[in-house]
């Protein structure tokens, strides 16, 4: 016992704390002289401030419909896109004017800021959490259970994604919705009714989003593994878990931090993707994806209906990949300039 | 090589078999029969229906017979008896016999249609439109990645790059309702909807007349659902030319004296082309999918646009059987792609 004590103020000893924390300082001094990743991370602040306070900011709320002024069109737009004089609703009660059953425009935007941002998060936090956890486990017992593990990962790999998420949404939307009082499945669809939809795509991007980090993981695992502190660990007795998570995982981590943020933008736009062909949020949440198909069925006649919500995702899109490339050039300065 | 493709094969085989299961199952575990109606079927009625169908069977031997359907082909003569012995491929073969393969079965909710019909007439223009989007994509992606890579840091390469952050971070979603405002309403240079491609079709999908009448509705979805995948593509011709150019084999002929031009196409465009072939795969799948947008979007009659209002309208054996399709074209094109690479780079097969 108190030889391990020992071994472990040696391995929690000052040079190595130094060197760790050298290493994010340099990472983090790297990110703020690269200007495109300063912008992105900006954006990307502002973004979600919107989205925590969308309920401060929206003028309205994003459900209100005011019938005698659907399609309205504020003043200023028509210098933009004059060709809606001749027939547009002229209303300066909505800054960007209302859509076409009435509902502002502007507030909608905003609390779509929710459903991105929120898959934004959502998306790595599953894919780390798990597929973290998945290769370790995988990595290091190795033999039989990691073969088990990883054709399991092949398997699911070789699956189109997006298909599957498609199959999986209609399935939950279907076969949950007329489930029975009391079982799992209308519990978990009230949770989802609760929160607009959102459980369900969350679900369903979880279930893909995992397998490229169990692999990447797993392959940094196996290599780890054969180093020296980790036999060092391993001959003072730590236990499997403690190896794991106290020597293993915080050596892998960068990699896999990369990986994940690069992807952030995938699941954005898979999210938007869904919500566009009515798998997504539940009408009246407002997301982008949905607005686009709303505003595009009106593109002839009130273009800013899709315009506004597709620049919103686009501008999103923009941060999260320069906060990315960034992020993987500062992390990784190897890697820069591929992919 | 033969092992190497016969264990992709084999496990392909394998995808597609457990893929076949698992939307064979969930199509099954929807509550509710296809048969449920607002008003309400008579009882008998519906067991006549399920009869016909064959759904009064248990899972496993439906399941069988679909397998059976899909995967057996058959020679027949004369016309198919009834819609249930209708197939997707269905060949004249002498006299009066055909040969009849894949057989998706009868779509539920159209009586007169089986989803053989409707992929047989849709498929053809969402291959027209993946076939141009693909040939956008790498008409502008490779040309972009090798001058920005030859031309490192300098105007041509930023602008090239920020061409394709541009490219990466504007979704189809995005791109394809702006295309449609600048150059279908405000300029009216393209139509904003439609598709000017009609049956018959040679070889399955080139349309007879490929006349300005073709192209001027093929153009802005093709460019609007490629861009985003020419920008991958540029991006990692570059990075893989930045490498390829650091070769000693590079030093080796620039040293022996060979032009300039000689050792970029020789020596280094050839071996910095390879990598590229690997985003082929996942290239496609989002071409695949890109499609459903797109053809909403641009308002074309595709398998895409069809697939999403079956969707919107809760038609579960179209959607699942679309899906079965898209998947199986998938899975088959990552084995070609595989088998490409494993083909130009041989260290692939011993990993």
């Amino acid at each position: 016992m108190a030889e391990s004590s020992r071994v472990e103020a040696l391995r929690t000893a000052l040079p190595q704390r130094r060197k760790t924390a050298s290493l994010w300082a340099d990472a983090l001094y790297r990110l703020s002289r690269n200007k495109a990743a300063i912008l992105g991370g900006t954006l990307v602040i502002l973004l979600t401030l919107t989205a925590i306070f969308a309920k401060y900011i929206a003028p309205y709320p994003y459900d209100v419909q005011d019938r005698n002024a659907a399609n309205a069109v504020p003043a200023w737009m028509l210098n933009i896109f004059p060709m809606m004089k001749p027939y547009a609703v002229i209303s300066d009660k909505f800054l960007l004017g209302s859509d076409y059953v009435g509902r502002d425009m502007l507030s909608r935007l905003v609390y779509g800021t929710q459903i991105s941002l929120s898959v934004a998060f959502v998306g790595p936090i599953i894919a780390l959490l798990v597929g973290t956890i998945y290769g370790l486990v995988s990595g290091y017992f190795s033999k039989w259970v990691d073969n088990i593990m990883m054709r399991f990962v092949d398997l699911m790999y070789a699956f189109p994604s997006l298909l599957l998420i498609i199959l999986m949404m209609a399935f939950f939307r279907s076969s949950f919705a007329q489930s029975e009082p009391g079982t799992f499945a209308y519990t978990m669809n009230k949770i989802d009714e609760r929160f607009g939809g959102m459980l369900f795509i969350f679900i369903g991007i979880g279930l893909t989003a995992w397998m490229g980090t169990a692999r990447l993981a797993r392959g940094q695992v196996l290599s780890i593994r054969e180093q020296d502190f980790v036999l060092a660990a391993r001959a003072v007795g730590a236990s499997h878990l403690r190896i794991i998570f106290r020597h293993i995982m915080p050596n892998i981590l960068g990699p896999l931090v990369i990986t994940v943020t690069l992807a952030i933008p995938g699941y954005i736009t898979t999210e938007a993707f869904l919500s566009f062909i009515g798998l997504g949020v539940n009408p009246p949440t407002p997301s982008w994806g949905s607005m686009i198909s709303d505003g595009s069925q009106a593109i002839r006649t009130y273009p800013p209906q899709a315009i506004l919500p597709a620049l919103a995702l686009s501008i999103t899109m923009f941060a999260f990949n320069f906060l990315g490339d960034g992020l993987r050039d500062a992390l990784d300065p190897r890697l820069r300039g591929t992919q | 090589m033969g092992r190497y493709i016969a264990r992709r094969f084999l496990w392909t085989l394998l995808v597609l078999l457990v893929l076949s299961l698992v939307t064979f199952a969930l199509m099954h575990a929807v509550p509710g029969g296809p048969f449920d109606r607002e008003k309400k079927l008579p009882e008998e009625i519906i067991r006549n229906l399920e009869a016909k169908y064959h759904l009064d069977e248990p899972f496993w031997k439906q399941y069988l017979r679909y397998l059976n359907d899909v995967l057996v082909p058959r020679i027949a003569k004369g016309e198919p008896k009834s819609l249930m012995e209708e197939s997707l491929i269905d060949i004249k073969l002498w006299d009066d016999y055909h040969l009849r393969w894949v057989n998706l079965g009868p779509s539920y909710s159209s009586r007169s249609r089986t989803v053989n019909d409707i992929i047989r007439e849709q498929l053809p223009v969402s291959f027209q439109l993946g076939v141009a989007a693909l040939t956008i994509a790498v008409l502008i992606g490779i040309p972009m990645g090798i001058i920005a890579g030859l031309k490192q840091n300098t105007i041509w390469d930023y602008l090239g790059m920020s061409v394709a952050i541009f490219g990466v971070s504007v979704p189809v979603i995005a791109m394809g309702p702006i295309l449609v405002w600048i150059f279908g309403v405000m300029l009216k240079w393209l139509p904003p909807t439609g598709w000017g491609a009609k049956p018959p079709y040679i070889l399955f999908f080139i349309p007879k007349d490929l006349s300005w009448n073709f192209w001027r509705y093929v153009l802005m979805p093709a460019f609007a659902l490629g861009l985003g995948q020419s920008a991958i593509i540029a991006r990692l011709t570059r990075a893989s030319l930045l490498q390829v150019i650091r070769e000693d084999y590079i030093r080796t002929a620039r040293a022996k004296g060979l032009p300039e031009r000689l050792v970029v196409l020789r020596h280094a465009l050839r071996n910095s082309l390879i990598p590229v072939v690997t985003v082929l795969g996942p290239m496609f799948a989002a071409v695949v999918t890109g499609t459903f947008v797109t053809e909403q979007i641009f308002g074309i009659p595709g398998l895409g646009k069809y697939f999403v209002t079956s969707v919107t309208n809760r038609d579960y054996p179209v959607i699942m059987g679309t899906i079965l399709l898209y998947a199986i074209f998938l899975v088959l094109a990552n084995l070609v792609v595989d088998i490409t690479y494993a083909w130009l780079d041989p260290r692939i097969r011993y990993e």
